[in-house]
């Protein structure tokens, strides 16, 4: 990328696999920078985002789904939605996607430090808190607890199921998964994830709550972590907008007088209560 | 530095000196000037009050290729302008409109493509003694003869142009053209400073903004910007004729099997400007998009950049096709507060 912050790097799909079916399916890449020099200097923290695209084709801001504790590949789950993502989903290992980031701010892991973290997602906004879920049980004796829950309409739409089967497994992170209506086999809970949560009941001691997920869902969950009384600043979610550029400049992904790409993704209730747009 | 003087008999042989880089003048019919390359051996009718689109593209092309590449292949060619120009005769507020998006692209991380032409512009620019029916640039902290943004100064004098030099660019373009002109007396500044003040007592509209930049956020729910927006017809005239209007979308264009991936302006006033890919829009309507268009230009761009996105050029009042006035939205935005 160098010093022109509009050419991307090129990568080369290593792994793809599917984490939902059906006309809007999410499909995973793991890739790897192909410049050696990049993939050295490569850096990012959980939350950050990077525009991927195919050329030809254009880009997409999408949230980097691996921690950078796992090693020295990118993961992005993307659903199939608009012309870049069918772009994204025909790539197969071995084929070229560009990249350029990462972008944004990042969780505040390390103010984090000694915490209880509880990550509330639903459907496709678990992606941007995979890599939090990853950074946790990579430094497990910083942290306090790992709380998740995640829910989806139905079992075949939620993703990274079999990581979470693996880590329902180990006692120290608890995972919590539902879904909207019953289905025949699931073990787990049927239910909306704002009232899963009221069901489990957190206490907001030494607690951070981070949410993502749709507009729908962040608002009940919020309401119902005020319940639970947990204070604005304990509150963090990420935002995401229509993106071109990402480094500030052609102005579309702003939320009121922030600018979703710089001052974000990632913005802590007590930020953005006050932001008019930001839950528009 | 000390101003010059330019006898009008010898305009079209100072303009064949500068021609060594290219020169960008105000061209077109009436009602649709735009600055545009001089053709070799003209002099620009410096008669007109202001071009209906503005200079910006001379930094920020109205579309421009970021790099070159071919379908399959992996090698980005970079687009680098090279090419030195003068903005010539380019009215007050527009260069200053320079000097405001400066900001935008040169924040945190510099934009190479606007950086690297904003270096190699030097404007000479063309006081304004007769501003026209929509000027408000002195109320928006600018005048009809500032010098921000401006290598150069020219004040119709009658039978000469006074050159203010402004800049070390400025001086070079003295130099260049030195056997053409005199040294200005005091007669002379004189009387660019009585112009000046004539100039600024024929400006009948304005804009009052104290307080506006803090309180526009308060008015988020307020019923004015339903009405303001009520005759909107999203058409984007007025962002994309503001000079300091900087937003911009990016595509990939294919011919065969040649492509370039290149960017061109866009409209805060346009539905995809901000429509997500489900379906959803955060600013759904003109009503959002027009109270965005507004805390833009006078909320969120003083609270990052320390000035107000708007040099009171008039384009955006002039040019509306429905007559939407933004210093009537400032008024009642004002008497809302």
């Amino acid at each position: 990328m160098g010093d022109n912050p509009y050419i991307p790097y090129t990568t080369t799909v290593q792994e793809t696999w599917y984490e939902t079916g059906g006309d809007r399916c999410i499909k995973t890449f793991k890739v790897t920078l192909d410049d050696q020099k990049a993939r050295e200097s490569w850096s990012h923290r959980p939350g950050q985002c990077a525009m991927i695209g195919v050329l030809g084709t254009g880009e997409s801001m999408i949230s980097i789904s691996s921690s950078p504790t796992e090693g020295d590949f990118l993961r992005f789950s993307v659903m199939k939605m608009g012309k870049v993502t069918q772009a994204l989903h025909q790539l197969e290992p071995g084929e070229k996607m560009t990249v350029r980031g990462p972008y944004g701010n990042h969780f505040p892991l390390d103010q984090w430090e000694g915490k209880h973290i509880l990550t509330i997602g639903g459907g496709i906004g678990q992606a941007p808190m995979r890599p939090i879920v990853e950074y946790v049980k990579a430094n497990r004796n910083k942290y306090a607890g790992l709380t998740m829950i995640y829910g989806a309409r139905t079992a075949g739409d939620l993703c990274f199921k079999e990581e979470f089967a693996e880590m329902s497994k180990n006692e120290e992170l608890s995972c919590n998964l539902t879904i909207d209506v019953e289905e025949e086999g699931w073990e787990h809970n049927v239910g909306f994830v704002p009232s899963m949560l009221m069901d489990l009941n957190p206490s907001p001691d030494n607690t951070i709550a981070i949410t993502c997920g749709p507009p729908i869902m962040i608002r009940f969950v919020l309401e119902n972590l005020k319940k639970l009384k947990f204070a604005d600043d304990q509150i963090y979610t990420t935002l995401e907008n229509r993106m071109k550029c990402g480094i500030g400049k052609c102005g579309r992904c702003n939320a009121g007088e922030l600018y979703v790409c710089k001052d974000g993704p990632v913005f802590s209730y007590a930020r953005l209560k006050s932001v008019p747009e930001a839950f528009a | 530095m000390k101003a010059k003087l330019l006898n009008k008999e010898k305009w079209p042989d100072f303009v064949q000196k500068l021609a060594t880089k290219v020169i960008l003048a105000p061209q077109g019919d009436v009602g649709r000037e735009r600055f545009m390359p001089l053709p070799d051996g003209q002099a620009p009718d410096m008669e007109y009050k202001n071009t209906a689109v503005p200079p910006k593209g001379a930094a920020f092309p109205q579309t421009e290729t970021l790099f070159r590449f071919a379908l399959g292949k992996d090698d980005l060619e970079e687009s680098k302008p090279s090419e030195e120009m003068i903005l010539l005769g380019v009215r007050p507020c527009d260069a200053r409109a320079f000097t405001i998006i400066d900001k935008l692209f040169q924040w945190d991380q510099d934009d190479p493509y606007y950086v690297r032409r904003r270096a190699q512009l030097t404007t000479i620019g063309l006081a304004c003694p007769e501003p026209g029916l929509n000027c408000f640039c002195s109320s928006v902290n600018s005048g009809p003869f500032s010098t921000e943004g401006l290598d150069i100064l020219l004040t119709d004098l009658g039978e000469e142009y006074l050159l203010d030099i402004i800049t070390d660019k400025g001086q070079e373009i003295v130099s260049l053209t030195a056997d053409l002109l005199a040294e200005a007396g005091n007669d002379d500044l004189k009387k660019r400073d009585e112009l000046a003040a004539e100039a600024e007592k024929k400006i009948k509209r304005s804009v009052d903004h104290q307080g506006i930049p803090s309180g526009l956020p308060g008015l988020w729910e307020s019923p004015i910007w339903k009405e303001v927006s009520a005759a909107c017809l999203g058409c984007g005239t007025c962002t994309f004729l503001c000079p300091t209007c900087h937003c911009f979308d990016i595509q990939d264009e294919t011919e065969g099997f040649a492509a370039r991936r290149c960017r061109m302006w866009d409209s805060c006033m346009f539905a995809e400007y901000t429509l997500h890919t489900s379906g959803h829009n955060p600013r759904p309507t003109r009503r959002e998009r027009t109270r965005n268009r507004i805390n833009h230009k006078y909320s969120y761009y003083v609270d990052k950049f320390d000035v107000i996105a708007c040099v009171g050029c008039g384009r955006c009042i002039n040019l509306c096709p429905v007559n939407i006035d933004i210093i009537n939205i400032l008024r009642q935005v004002k008497e809302a507060l």
